[in-house]
């Protein structure tokens, strides 16, 4: 089972040279500590940054440079600042090819939930929805199960939807996923320890599985 | 030059009333026109409609106008960590519409370009999209999503000139561009106002045809909501 960080550090394995990429607030935003530093990739952060450098030191702290999760941050090198209009004609318009984002539930045809719970807790979507109905190639990070044990990888979500049809990937503690087109969870890759089993008894959604299930490589 | 420089954030408010239509800029407590938002505080104020991307938080920002119960309604897309917006929103003592982010700005910028509606795929299948027109380009499903605009747009800028010209800094910039253009009478404060002349023409972000008042601000406290630093 991956710990937080380890999903990162899988997702990360995800990101290709060249990327233009959109991290989310959570575990998204640990991806970049994985990056490997052969890559050359932009970071966009919603609030208009392309560039998103390192944390800033105690002195170089700017309360005028914040993330999307509104942490303090640097600008790397090359950086451009816009206003908000403008970064989302960059996501609207399909200029940010990767986007990783948490959910709290994704059904087998795509459908991602994760902004509100009715009559219990309202986050706002943020710029969520529009990411999640621009992007091409949209990847989840997030745990296969609820605190109580409840799988979030579901035949339809049950909350309110963020968007629908859109996810591509699936990274959790458990396992990697792809969402066919068709419909469906196909397992590509099982955590560490974790047995084919343990995910076809946590998985409520159609699961695929073909062949033999390699175990992850985190390095 | 026409002068648009008053003296300060009391003056700014003077006029505005109960029942406005309200922006704020900022994204969280960063750029967020705090010297306005203090001078409203003080004024007996209720039923307005604000338009923020965030609330601000419990105890600053937008945060204690929802305390002190001026505002009707909130129209935002994060509702985030302040747990007196989401207690109001869920107990619907507070009216709110949650929009995408970017379907937000666009709708301001929309306002202030004098673009009445415009077709966009935030949304779509979710419940953002009830009662909105749909409509299929290229295969494709878009919604129809109205302009926004405002009795009262409040901006914060890290220079201005007494022109209304304005420049900002670092990701302070975020919705306070479109919401300077939207609003009928907006309401600038800086951190250094100088005469007109003294800012470069090439680095201006808003120009002043959309600054009705503009003042120099005091006190900045810029909270942060998460330092974060990196480890040496």
């Amino acid at each position: 089972m991956l710990n937080k960080t380890q999903i990162a550090q899988r997702i990360a394995k995800e990101v290709k040279n060249g990327q233009y990429i959109n991290l989310g607030i959570g575990i998204p935003t640990l991806v970049a500590n994985y990056i490997p530093d052969h890559l050359e990739v932009v970071l966009q952060s919603e609030n208009g940054l392309l560039g998103i450098g390192p944390f800033p030191t105690e002195e170089n702290i700017d309360p005028d440079l914040i993330n999307a999760g509104k942490q303090t941050i640097t600008m790397a090198k090359g950086s451009a600042l816009f206003n908000s209009a403008e970064s989302f004609a960059m996501i609207r318009g399909g200029h940010v090819q990767l986007t990783i984002l948490g959910a709290m539930e994704v059904s087998e045809n795509g459908d991602i939930a994760n902004w509100k719970i009715p009559g219990k807790m309202v986050k706002g979507m943020g710029g969520a929805m529009d990411l999640v109905a621009s992007a091409e190639n949209i990847i989840v990070a997030m745990q296969h199960c609820s605190k109580d044990g409840q799988s979030k990888l579901l035949k339809e979500c049950t909350l309110p939807i963020t968007g629908i049809r859109c996810v591509k990937k699936i990274i959790t503690d458990l396992a990697v996923l792809d969402i066919l087109p068709e419909g469906g969870f196909k397992l590509l890759e099982r955590a560490p320890g974790v047995s084919v089993d343990e995910i076809i008894e946590k998985t409520e959604g159609r699961l695929v599985i073909e062949g033999d299930i390699p175990e992850m490589n985190l390095n | 030059m026409i002068n648009k420089t008053i003296a300060n954030a009391r003056e700014a408010v003077k006029d505005v009333f109960s029942d406005s239509v309200l922006m704020f800029g900022g994204f969280g407590l960063s750029g967020i026109p705090e010297n306005s938002i203090r001078a409203l505080l003080e004024k007996d104020l209720n039923g307005l409609t604000c338009i923020s991307n965030n609330a601000g938080v419990d105890d600053f920002g937008i945060g204690l106008m929802l305390k002190k119960h001026m505002v009707k309604k909130m129209i935002s897309s994060y509702v985030g960590e302040n747990a007196e917006f989401e207690r109001q929103l869920l107990s619907g003592e507070l009216e709110v519409e949650l929009l995408p982010q970017g379907t937000l700005a666009e709708r301001i910028r929309a306002g202030g370009a004098g673009i009445p509606a415009f077709f966009t795929p935030a949304g779509v299948g979710t419940e953002v999209a009830h009662g909105k027109e749909l409509r299929e380009f290229d295969g494709k499903l878009y919604l129809l999503e109205r302009w926004i605009k405002a009795d009262f747009a409040f901006v914060k800028a890290w220079k201005g000139d007494t022109a209304g010209n304005l420049i900002f800094k670092g990701t302070a910039r975020n919705f306070n561009p479109m919401m300077a253009a939207a609003g009928k009478i907006t309401i600038a404060e800086v951190e250094e106002l100088v005469p007109a002349g003294e800012l470069d023409p090439n680095q201006i972000h808003t120009p002043g045809i959309y600054v009705q008042r503009i003042f120099q601000g005091e006190g900045y406290e810029k909270r942060i909501e998460q330092r974060t630093v990196s480890g040496k």
